[in-house]
Order: C-alpha cells, then sequence, then structure tokens
C-alpha cells in the first residue's frame, strides 16, 4: 500500500517535472486576427498561411530547435479597441508571454505603439503602420519590415519609369493618384509629392471616401484629367469598385497600378473582366509552386490540418504574404535562439534582438524554398525596414502572374525622409536616439 | 457643360441604386413604425445566400455553371430563405416586443444586425465573391458616340427594376387590402389589433417583402463590386435619402435618392477639390441635416401632429 503511494507520488511529481519541461520547450506567438467583419476575407487567407507555416515547421522539423510553436488567435474585427483588448489578453500567455505583437491593422499600431516599448515585446508590422518607425534607433521596437509604404511608392514610380522607357521620361507626365481618403490613403502624399517635384511629373490627387463602393465621381474626373497612369491605394470593397468603375469610363486597366492592399485575388476576382490587366506591387508573390508551399502542403494538407478553409487559395497573394509572415517570426525566433540558447523559448527582449539581426539572404531563402517568393532582407539596429523592394504582378482574368523582377526604391530619398519624420517623432516626444555604432 | 450632365446623369442612376436599399427600410417602418437598423444586414444575407446557392447548385443538380437555370433556382432559394428568415424575425424579435417603445424595437434590430452578418459569414464563409448578372457594365454605346457621355448599360438596368419595384410597392400599399392593413398597423399596433388586424401575420408578410427588396438590392450591387461584407454599408446611403425622401413614403424613397445621388456626386467634382475630396462620404448627411432643419418629415413623409 506504502509502495503504491509513494509510486503515484513520484509519478506525479515526474508529471509536473516533465509537463514544466515540456512548456519550457514552446514559443507562444499571439495572433491578434480578423476573420469575420468587413476585413475577413482577407484575414482568413493572411492568418491561414501564416498558421499554416508555423504547422508545418512543427510537423515537419518538430519546431525550432525542438522548441514547439504554439499560438492562439484572438478575433480583432479590425477594430482598434479590440486590437488593444487582444493584445494584453494574449501578452502574458506561453511560457514567456507573447514574444511578438503582429496586429495585421495600421490604426491598431498606433494604439499599442507606446504599449510594447512598456511591455517589451517586439511589433512587426510586415506591409502596414507607420513608415518612419524604420528608423531603428527612435523606434527600437517597432519594426516596419519588409518594404514601407513609401519605399512601396518610391518603386512603383520606377516601375512607371520604366514602362515611360526611362525616369527622364517622367517629366511631364500626369500620375493620378486615388487614395482611400483615411490615414491609410494619405500616407501615400508626401513621398509622392517628393517623387512628383523630383521627376517633375503632374501628380493629381483623388481622395475616395470609405468604403469606396461608389466612385462614379472619381473616375469621371480622371477621365477628364486624363492621367498616363493611376495609382491605386486602396483597401477593401475600393479596389473591386475602382476597377469595374475604370472599365466603365473607359480607363485602360494595365495603366493601373495598384498597391500591394489592391493586389491580392480578393480584389481582382469581385472585379470580373473588369480587372483583367490591372498591375499591382508585392512585397512577396503569389503562386503554389514554390517549395515553401508545396512543404506546406505535404506536411500539413496531405494530414487534413491545414488552417484555409478554401484550399483552392493556398498560393495566392494574400495567403502567401500570411507565409512570408510567418518565415519572418520563425527566422527571428532562430536568429535570437543562436545568440540566447538553441532549444530555448525565447522573451520578447530575445525576440527583438532576433528581429534586429534577422539576415534573409538568397542563400537562406532559397534553403527556406522561397527564393523569388520575397525579397532577401537584412535588419540592423539603424534600419528596421530590411528590403524596401517589390515585385508586379498582372492579372490575367484568373491569376496573378509576375511581370517584373524586384524594383528597388529611391532609397536615399525614402530614407532621408524616414530620418527626416522620425527626428521630428523622437524630439517631440522627448525620445533620445539610440546609438547604433554601439549597439551588438 | 457636357461633363456637367455626364456626372448629373451618373449620380442619378447612382441615387436610384440607393434608393433601393431605402426600400427596404421604408416597407418595415410603415408597417412597423421601427428603423430597421438590420437592412443592410439583410442585404448582404441575401446576396451571399444567392452565391452561395449558385455555387452550390451545380454540384447537386447537375446543371451547368453559370446557366440560367441555376440562377433562378438560386433566385427562388434566396428569396425563400429570405422570407424565413423574416417569419423568424418576426416570431422571435417582434412577436415578444409588441406594444413596446420604438427604440425597444430599433434596438431589438441592432442587435438583429449582428445576428444576420454573422450567420451568413458562419454559412458562407468571408469570401469575397465575384457575381455576374450578365449585363455588361460599360458605357452604352450611341450616347458615348453622339454626346461623348458615359451612361452605363448597367446603371440603367438597375433604375428601370427599381422604378419598376417602387411602382409595384406602392400601388400594393395604396389599392390591396394588406397595404391598407400595413398602414393601419404603422399608425398604431393596438388599435390596428382591436380592428382585428392581424398584426403577426402583417409583420410577416412585410418583412418577407422587405426581404424580397434586400435580395434585389444585393444582387444589384454585388454585381458592382463583389459580394462581401462591404454590402452592409450600403445602409449608410440609404440613412440621408429615407430623411429626405421621408420615412414613411415609397415615392419619396426614390426622389430622395436622386437628389442624394445627384448632389453628392456634384459636389465630389465640383467642390470637392476645394476642400480636400472625398465629401462623397458626408455631404449626403450635411444635406439630409439641412433638410430635417426645415422639413423634419422629409419630402413625403407624414407630418406628425400631436394634440396638447
Amino acid at each position: 500500500m506504502k509502495l503504491k503511494k509513494s509510486a503515484l507520488i513520484g509519478a506525479a511529481i515526474a508529471g509536473l517535472l516533465v509537463s514544466g519541461y515540456a512548456a519550457a520547450q514552446e514559443q507562444f506567438i499571439g495572433l491578434p486576427s480578423y476573420r469575420v467583419g468587413p476585413y475577413g476575407s482577407n484575414g482568413a487567407s493572411l492568418y491561414g498561411g501564416w498558421i499554416d507555416y508555423m504547422a508545418m515547421v512543427n510537423a515537419r522539423d518538430g519546431g525550432v530547435n525542438g522548441v514547439k510553436l504554439t499560438w492562439e488567435e484572438c478575433e480583432t474585427e479590425y477594430n482598434n479597441a479590440r486590437g488593444v483588448e487582444c493584445y494584453e489578453r494574449l501578452k502574458n500567455k506561453g511560457p514567456t508571454g507573447n514574444s511578438v505583437f503582429q496586429p495585421l491593422s495600421t490604426g491598431i499600431t498606433y494604439s499599442v505603439l507606446e504599449k510594447v516599448e512598456q511591455d517589451k515585446i517586439p511589433m512587426v508590422t510586415i506591409g502596414y503602420g507607420r513608415t518612419d518607425a524604420a528608423d531603428g534607433s527612435v523606434f527600437p521596437w517597432v519594426f516596419p519590415m519588409v518594404t514601407t509604404y513609401w519605399s512601396q511608392a518610391s518603386a512603383i514610380v520606377n516601375y512607371i519609369g520604366t514602362k515611360a522607357g526611362g525616369m527622364d521620361k517622367l517629366k511631364g507626365k500626369k500620375i493620378g493618384l486615388l487614395y482611400h481618403d483615411s490615414a491609410y490613403g494619405k500616407e501615400s502624399h508626401a513621398i509622392m509629392d517628393k517623387l512628383a517635384e523630383k521627376h517633375g511629373f503632374e501628380l493629381q490627387k483623388v481622395a475616395v471616401a470609405h468604403p469606396g463602393n461608389e466612385q462614379q465621381a472619381q473616375w469621371l474626373q480622371i477621365r477628364q484629367q486624363k492621367p498616363d497612369y493611376v495609382i491605386l491605394w486602396g483597401w477593401g470593397v475600393m479596389n473591386a469598385t475602382a476597377l469595374r468603375t475604370a472599365a466603365k469610363t473607359g480607363y485602360s486597366r494595365d495603366k493601373i497600378i495598384g498597391v500591394w492592399w489592391s493586389g491580392s485575388e480578393e480584389d481582382a476576382i469581385p472585379a470580373g473582366d473588369a480587372a483583367k490587366g490591372f498591375v499591382a506591387a508585392g512585397f512577396n508573390v503569389a503562386g503554389a509552386n514554390y517549395p515553401v508551399i508545396k512543404d506546406i502542403q505535404t506536411n500539413v494538407y496531405a494530414k487534413n490540418a491545414g488552417n484555409m478553409e478554401d484550399k483552392e487559395r493556398v498560393g495566392s497573394v494574400l495567403y502567401n504574404r500570411g507565409v512570408v509572415h510567418g518565415i519572418i517570426t520563425v527566422e527571428a525566433i532562430r536568429t535570437a535562439q543562436e545568440k540566447f540558447g538553441k532549444g530555448k523559448s525565447m522573451t520578447g527582449e530575445q525576440m527583438r534582438w532576433g528581429f534586429e539581426h534577422l539576415n534573409l539572404d538568397t542563400k537562406r531563402l532559397a534553403a527556406l524554398g522561397a527564393a523569388g517568393f520575397m525579397p532577401d532582407l537584412k535588419i540592423s539596429c539603424k534600419d528596421h525596414e530590411g528590403a524596401g523592394k517589390v515585385k508586379f504582378q498582372q492579372w490575367d482574368g484568373s491569376k496573378w502572374n509576375v511581370v517584373t523582377d524586384w524594383i528597388e526604391a529611391d532609397k536615399p530619398l525614402v530614407r532621408g525622409m524616414i530620418e527626416e519624420s522620425a527626428a521630428a517623432y523622437a524630439k517631440e516626444k522627448g525620445i533620445t536616439p539610440r546609438d547604433c555604432s554601439k549597439e551588438m | 457643360m457636357g461633363f456637367f450632365f455626364e456626372v448629373l446623369i451618373g449620380g442619378l442612376l447612382s441615387g436610384v441604386l440607393y434608393a433601393l436599399v431605402a426600400l427596404g427600410f421604408v416597407l418595415i417602418y410603415k408597417a412597423s413604425g421601427v428603423f430597421n437598423f438590420a437592412q443592410g444586414a439583410m442585404v448582404f444575407f441575401a446576396a451571399l445566400t444567392f452565391v452561395g446557392f449558385q455555387a452550390l447548385l451545380p454540384g447537386w443538380t447537375g446543371l451547368e455553371e453559370g446557366s440560367v437555370m441555376v440562377f433562378w433556382l438560386a433566385f427562388i432559394l434566396a428569396l425563400a430563405s429570405m422570407i424565413v428568415l423574416g417569419i423568424l424575425t418576426e416570431k422571435v424579435v417582434l412577436r415578444p416586443l409588441v406594444n413596446q417603445p420604438q427604440i425597444t424595437l430599433f434596438m431589438a434590430t441592432i442587435g438583429l444586425s449582428f445576428l444576420v452578418e454573422g450567420i451568413a459569414q458562419a454559412i458562407w464563409g468571408a469570401n469575397v465573391r465575384a457575381l455576374d448578372l450578365g449585363i455588361a457594365d460599360e458605357p452604352i454605346g450611341w450616347i458615348l458616340d453622339s454626346a461623348d457621355m458615359i451612361v452605363s448599360s448597367f446603371d440603367v438596368f438597375a433604375a428601370a427594376l427599381a422604378g419598376i419595384l417602387v411602382a409595384a410597392l406602392a400601388l400594393f400599399f395604396q389599392y390591396t387590402k394588406v397595404g391598407r392593413a400595413l398602414r393601419a398597423v404603422a399608425d398604431d399596433h393596438q388599435a390596428a389589433l382591436s380592428i382585428g388586424i392581424p398584426l403577426q401575420h402583417i409583420w410577416a408578410i412585410v418583412w418577407g417583402v422587405a426581404g424580397f427588396v434586400a435580395l434585389v438590392a444585393g444582387l444589384i450591387w454585388g454585381a458592382r463590386s463583389g459580394v462581401q461584407f462591404a454590402l452592409t454599408f450600403t445602409a449608410l446611403k440609404a440613412l440621408p435619402v429615407l430623411i429626405l425622401g421621408g420615412f414613411t413614403s415609397v415615392p419619396g424613397a426614390i426622389v430622395g435618392g436622386l437628389i442624394i445621388g445627384a448632389s453628392e456626386k456634384l459636389a465630389e467634382v465640383y467642390i470637392g477639390p476645394f476642400v480636400g475630396g472625398g465629401i462623397e462620404g458626408w455631404f449626403p448627411y450635411m444635406l439630409a441635416l439641412f433638410f430635417l432643419l426645415v422639413r423634419p418629415e422629409g419630402l413625403f413623409g407624414e407630418k406628425h401632429i400631436d394634440r396638447v
């Protein structure tokens, strides 16, 4: 009897030890997702890709150096207040708390900008958020990777320059900017004004009120002004409506260049035939033929463990963007473990170090099965953006086809504006910028 | 001058589409005196159900994808779903609230809107879907050639459809027994009940008809910019139309729609550039506010007189 009791106690202690040990072998990632509401369709693809990538790393590699990735979703409905609530709800989960916050919303980014610094949780904003946060000396906890809005705008103008036969040919041309009348849409103004001044083209700004499901007046204005190209800086229903109204008013779709939040299947399919020929920028491309996507299909979908309800969307623009989020998160964990100990769960501070020393060069991307899928990027204390490049894809009526190689932004111009804006923010908030030459 | 008329005609045609959504509000307001906050959600639910059935039917029946037969079957099934939704709304939401203050009924429709949005996405998913009604959204050739003006064939079709609906509903309210009963119920629930008007029956009919109007509006708006959650925002366009036209007038909805459509487009083109653009979103509300000050019951609404 006594022996039996001792055995039970021993088993209980062993169980506790094992469970404690197992808990330490987790890396928790909080996902403030949106799967319902106005942008639920975008969120389902994005978070689907991201979760599938992490599930694939767990299934194929047993996690990162043996550390299993765990995650929990918290529905924000793309609403700032709910985003903050999710931030608070997720921050203490997992053995080391939430080690990175990626809100996928510029509004939520601004709402928790100061909180992440207090809580020592890095915030990664891939393809959205505050552009000047790319200056890591002023914003040590914020990482607007891979390409910021300003770099994107500059790369689009470079692409238009190529189409026109050279940057010098832009002089005297007219470029329309059809933008979502919000902070997101207006983020383009400063850089576009500078670029217009530098290259001598006339910039015609046309605002579209939220949600943008009615654009007759705007496209009649465009028809009257006759711009050579129109940059579509849209979001949600505004994109499909823009393409359909452009068709209605006879504006050629291959002269419309969308930003990456305008260039997904979710934007092109609802526009039907009106989307044919439409070109859009992207810091990732569409397609299921990349080894990384095939790995997901083999290790996750073949075992009926995929996150996507609509499996047809695996390999879509937004799904692949989710995979980019997964790659960057996992590689930051790996980088952090190199310094702080392989096989350990990383804290927020350690993860911040991991992000700041991330180096996804061509060789590493090829090893990850993502060569050509996303641009190579190298983050540093000073530069939290990394790449500043985009590829352009064209919609053929049923799918996106890549039509360019990676096109770079006008880095000196963009970087100068980032540093100027960050310095103004630092002055306003009384922040003393870090001396990056002293950072390891 | 040609450009002015182009903007004006485009605005008037857009206004008809706003009126189409506003009609659904008018119907329910006329029958129950309630501003149905869930009308936008009903438009979304109807369109999503239609495209959902349209996708499923070829697999179920072996009919050819995109065929006319599939279209009409999907339409009938979506309409049946809207009628079921209407009946359930009456039984579960409205019946327990008979004789309650109007604000209570209004609050109930706010709850209903979240429920309907959630159910629609739970059943059919949140994916954005294309909807092709087979009518090209492109300029009518002879108008473009002769006057260099863009008038979309799709917009003209939608305007004609809305016109037919308005005429049919106006006749229904004016000349049928059910129509008169609807107006009686709108005036006073208790008085209508006391003279033997079956309130629940009337409410179920009107919610069913509002569901039909929501389906038509959902198909037109869905064909323009895809079937997606943003269809719920169409309700925002209908609100100033209602204030202008009056909450109880079917012809008022169409006149209000025309005024709002034309004025917002002209304002966007001719005033917008001086104030940074993007004024289409708030200009109709400003206009409606002005109307509220001058004529609170709207252009065609019933004047409310209280004995003191």
